[in-house]
């Protein structure tokens, strides 16, 4: 069940397209794009965001993004033209878009479709005309994103000492008003109080902290563009030792900022932070079951239930605990009771489905998933699982005598637990094991001839990962001292999927990578909130589209793409051969 | 029976063979007990019997329409297409916005065979249009790839698709409008149910029978038939695969756009979150007449529907479980992993349905 990349179908790849179709599937994908934003909503939710304050908004950025985008996109993918010629078609991209809005104006003045469309409204209307009435409107949406299409152009063939320096500027300025509340609350010490206010307000950047931000990052990048050079050369010069010394030095410092960074920047830094831990750790789970071994588990929340419920039943005040001890147990006593269970739950999934491959695999591992749920939420669970109410007051951990009841300490604990789980992680992935999954993640049939013993090794796949689930179901049930059985949704398997899918499966560095992208970056952006999962969609279809190993691959698996690609391309050469000979 | 005297037989059996057994021992007792505990209870009438059975019917109605969408797909891509209960709620969801107008200015009333049909068309082309951007997006570009591309980016194009009809048409439930002739209540002897549940079952049983038309005596039914049985033999023999596969999502993309309407006018009220349930109720209805088997998804469905309806009343309420109904899920779900497991080829298949 490899991700099979090389056999995608050649024949739809190399039709060559005329210069005037491309523009225009170009303009007609972006127009699209453009209209699908206001459509459904974004455009409206962004009005809100101000990037630069009293300048520009999320929104003006974004309609701008989408023209810009189109003329780099045309102006990349127009190999034949002249740098005039790329320029024209880009400003012809843009006009497209514009007149993909325009038309959409038009449409909100002669119709009253707001019953239907709940996001376009009178202020959408205002936003897009630019305050400027229909026709004013129009005029300049359609100038201005033609403007921008070519400017798009203009960035891809300008020279790159030029090029890089903008971009970084232009992003930096991006980043920063998009996270300026974020900036703010770790700004929160006295003596830098008088320049944060000089460079910020709460709604976001001041423009003359937005120039100063452009101009730092503009210069920096074309120090770099223009000396970059000599600097590596310097530093390819030093002793191998020394290198080594300079590297490990740069990595001590990023972990100890790291380690820093939540207890200086503030409690909400730490519960974010701690969040992610909680899917790295079920992430590393859910990677031994589908990175290595090849299982796509659709069910993986029920593992994670399993943790938090056991924590719950037993060092909370409940019946089933003083029946079976005389006291409640600490949170430590009860964790390894915790991973226990998920262990003994994972087994018990993973038993009925041992014979099932494939797609039936996904939705079988659903199906058992939602009956534990539906279970746990049913009133004849109630009297030992609480039904919908879900167990309230789950004592905190403490240490030494110390309650960890800040969510800065639970993101210390998160993070030793996450540790050693990578350990342990890592160890099973190089260990006689984690190869026999690999195996027969590759081929059950010919994994099985070659002696491994497919239900043992596939029951401790599901009964390892469901350990790692477990261990952060327990971290949960003490972060918000109660537990409910809609925490527990299919969502939180999609979620855990797509990290990894973002990540690279099968590699650990991708679990983190994927789940501060997909966990991190929304719970940084609460307001965004309900549209976070149409971005889940969106990712998973594009990376499967587009980068089917994921952002940070395995060793193993980018060997594997390499030979791949060079298979493709002597296949490319040897398909123009023959278009030549004929 | 025979192997069962076979000491080898009896060797080679391991723990999971006998936790299976137990598996499938404990479904039956608990199906036998319960079944025979509130059979001597006796606490429903045969009128409430009936109710549960009539609703089951209809329900089952529209799982089998929106189940010949997976069956269909399935059959030609080997693959299963998670967005088809999405793909559902759009064509429902859009219909609303006709439907709501019609109901509205009394036309629904007057004419409702006239405004039925032109809702079902708009559920319809909805359903079509984005089966088959589905299709162009998702799909096709992973066709001669065997792995989970597909499948991922079908999930993915289930939230996109959820979400963004969330985001245009909003996250609140709007009610489809009432129709008397509908509501009415129609009585045979002592049983009486409301009209929309024969119309629904007629309904679905006349779009069913269209449809098995269509792919026994048309060319290109002929074509389907052939290229689910071999693609690439069918693709030598002239037929273009391609178009096949869209005719493929544009049938199944109009059951669903027929069962969509149907499920909204016997629950009355559309929302983003609604395909996922009936969606998921579906497929397990095509598993269960054998994926693959277009008659078969048609009995599957009538018969999930039948026992999730007759299920908790008949036995869970004998176990005495409180509340049995909030478990009607839990019986389609486990009917799904049961099937799945012990019988992957359904009840009419014969197709072995094992993918690496």
């Amino acid at each position: 069940m490899a991700f099979n990349i090389v056999a995608s179908s050649f024949e739809q790849k190399y039709i060559e397209r005329s210069q005037w179709h491309m523009t225009g599937m170009t303009g007609f994908i972006f127009g699209f794009v453009a209209l699908y934003f206001n459509f459904v909503g974004l455009m409206t939710q962004f009005m809100e965001r101000w990037i630069i304050e009293g300048v520009l908004t999320l929104a003006h950025l974004t309609i701008m993004g989408v023209a810009l985008f189109g003329g780099v996109t045309i102006a990349i993918r127009s190999k034949n033209l002249s740098a005039a010629g790329k320029v024209a078609n880009g400003a012809a991209v843009g006009a497209m878009i514009g007149i993909a809005l325009s038309l959409l104006m038009l449409f909100m003045t002669q119709l009253d479709i707001r019953f239907m469309f709940v996001a376009l409204s009178n202020k959408l209307f205002l936003f897009l005309s630019w305050k400027q009435g229909l026709e004013g409107g129009i005029t300049l949406q359609i100038v201005l994103s033609a403007a921008l299409g070519a400017l798009g152009a203009l960035i891809v063939v300008m020279p790159k000492v030029l090029r890089r320096p903008l971009i970084w500027g232009l992003s930096a300025v991006f980043i920063v008003g998009l996270f300026s509340e974020l900036i703010q609350l770790v700004m929160q010490y006295e003596f830098i109080l008088g320049f944060r206010d000089w460079f910020f307000t709460w709604e976001g950047q001041r423009v003359q902290g937005a120039m100063v931000v452009f101009v730092v990052s503009f210069s920096a990048m074309l120090f770099w563009t223009i000396r970059g050079g000599a600097v590596k050369e310097r530093f390819g010069q030093l002793s191998p030792s020394g290198q080594k010394s300079i590297r490990y030095f740069g990595w001590a410092c990023a972990l100890i900022l790291f380690l820093l960074f939540p207890a200086a920047a503030g409690s909400f830094f730490g519960q974010v932070m701690m969040y992610v831990g909680l899917f790295i750790l079920m992430g590393m789970g859910l990677n031994l079951e589908l990175g290595l071994a090849g299982l796509l588990d659709l069910g993986f929340v029920a593992f994670f239930a399993a943790g938090a419920y056991t924590i719950a039943l037993f060092t909370g005040e409940h019946e089933l605990q003083i029946l079976l001890l005389d006291r409640p147990l600490t949170w430590w006593e009860a964790l390894p009771l915790a991973v226990l269970v998920s262990v003994a739950i994972g087994f018990m999934f993973g038993i009925p489905v041992l014979k099932v491959r494939g797609d039936y695999l996904a939705v079988a591992t659903m199906g058992l998933g939602e009956i534990i749920r539906v279970v746990v939420l049913s009133d004849m669970a109630a009297p030992l699982l609480g039904g919908s109410q879900g167990m309230l007051h789950i004592p905190r951990p403490s240490l030494f005598g110390w309650e960890l009841n800040d969510p800065i300490y639970l993101f210390y604990l998160t993070l030793v637990c996450a540790s050693v789980a990578g350990y342990f992680a890592w160890a099973l992935e190089n260990s006689r094991l984690g190869r026999a999954w690999m195996a027969i993640r590759e081929d059950e049939d010919v994994g099985q001839a070659l002696g491994i013993n497919l239900v043992n090794v596939k029951l401790l796949a599901y009964g390892l990962g469901a350990a790692f689930a477990g261990l952060a179901g327990a971290i949960f049930a003490v972060m918000l001292t109660s537990i409910f059985p809609h925490s527990f949704q299919l969502l939180i398997s999609i979620n855990i999927l797509a990290l990894l899918i973002v990540g690279g499966l099968g590699s650990l560095p991708g679990v983190v990578v994927g789940a501060a992208m997909l966990i991190g970056t929304p719970e940084l952006l609460r307001e965004f909130g309900e549209y976070r999962f149409l971005a889940y969609g969106a990712v998973l279809i594009a990376m499967m589209r587009i980068k089917p190993i994921g952002l940070w691959p395995s060793a193993a698996r980018k060997r594997e793409i390499q030979s791949a690609e060079e298979i493709e391309a002597s296949i490319r050469e040897q398909m123009e051969e023959e278009g030549q000979r004929t | 029976m025979q192997k069962y005297f076979d000491i080898e037989f009896w060797r080679r059996v391991t723990y999971v063979d006998v936790t299976l057994w137990l598996m499938r021992a404990a479904v039956i007792i608990v199906v036998v007990w319960g079944t025979i505990g509130t059979l001597i209870d006796g606490r429903y009438s045969n009128e409430q019997w009936f109710d549960f059975v009539m609703f089951g019917l209809t329900m089952g109605g529209i799982y089998a329409l929106v189940a010949l969408g997976y069956t269909m797909v399935y059959g030609i891509l080997r693959l299963i297409n998670f967005a088809h209960g999405d793909i559902f709620m759009t064509g429902a969801f859009t219909a609303y916005f006709v439907a709501s107008p019609l109901g509205k200015s009394g036309f629904l009333e007057e004419n409702l065979l006239i405004s039925m049909i032109i809702i079902c068309l708009t559920a319809m082309v909805t359903c079509v249009i984005i089966a088959l951007t589905v299709e162009r997006i998702c799909y096709r570009p992973f066709r001669s790839v065997r792995s989970f591309a597909p499948l991922i980016c079908a999930i993915g194009a289930s939230f996109f698709i959820q979400h963004s009809f969330r985001g245009m048409y909003g996250s609140s439930v709007r009610a489809y409008p009432d129709v008397e002739f509908f509501d009415k209540l129609l009585s045979i002897g002592s049983f009486d149910f409301p009209m929309i549940q024969p119309v629904v079952i007629l309904a679905a049983l006349g779009s069913m029978t269209g449809l098995y038309l269509i792919v026994m005596k048309t060319r290109m039914g002929t074509a389907m038939r052939a290229t689910s049985e071999d693609r690439d033999t069918a693709s030598l023999m002239g037929i273009d695969v391609n178009r096949v596969i869209i005719f493929t999502f544009v049938l199944g993309g109009s059951m669903a756009g027929i069962g969509g309407v149907l499920y909204a006018f016997v629950f009355k009220q559309v929302y983003f979150f609604m395909g996922f349930f009936p969606g998921i109720k579906a497929f397990s209805a095509a598993v269960l007449g054998g994926i693959g088997n277009i008659p078969g998804a048609m009995l599957g469905g009538f018969f999930l529907g039948t026992v999730e309806s007759v299920g908790p009343a008949l036995f869970l309420d004998g176990l005495g479980i409180v509340a049995p109904y909030q478990l009607r899920d839990l019986i389609a779900f486990t009917m799904l992993v049961m099937v799945l497991i012990f019988r992957p080829q359904g009840l009419l298949g014969e197709r072995v349905s094992q993918r690496a």
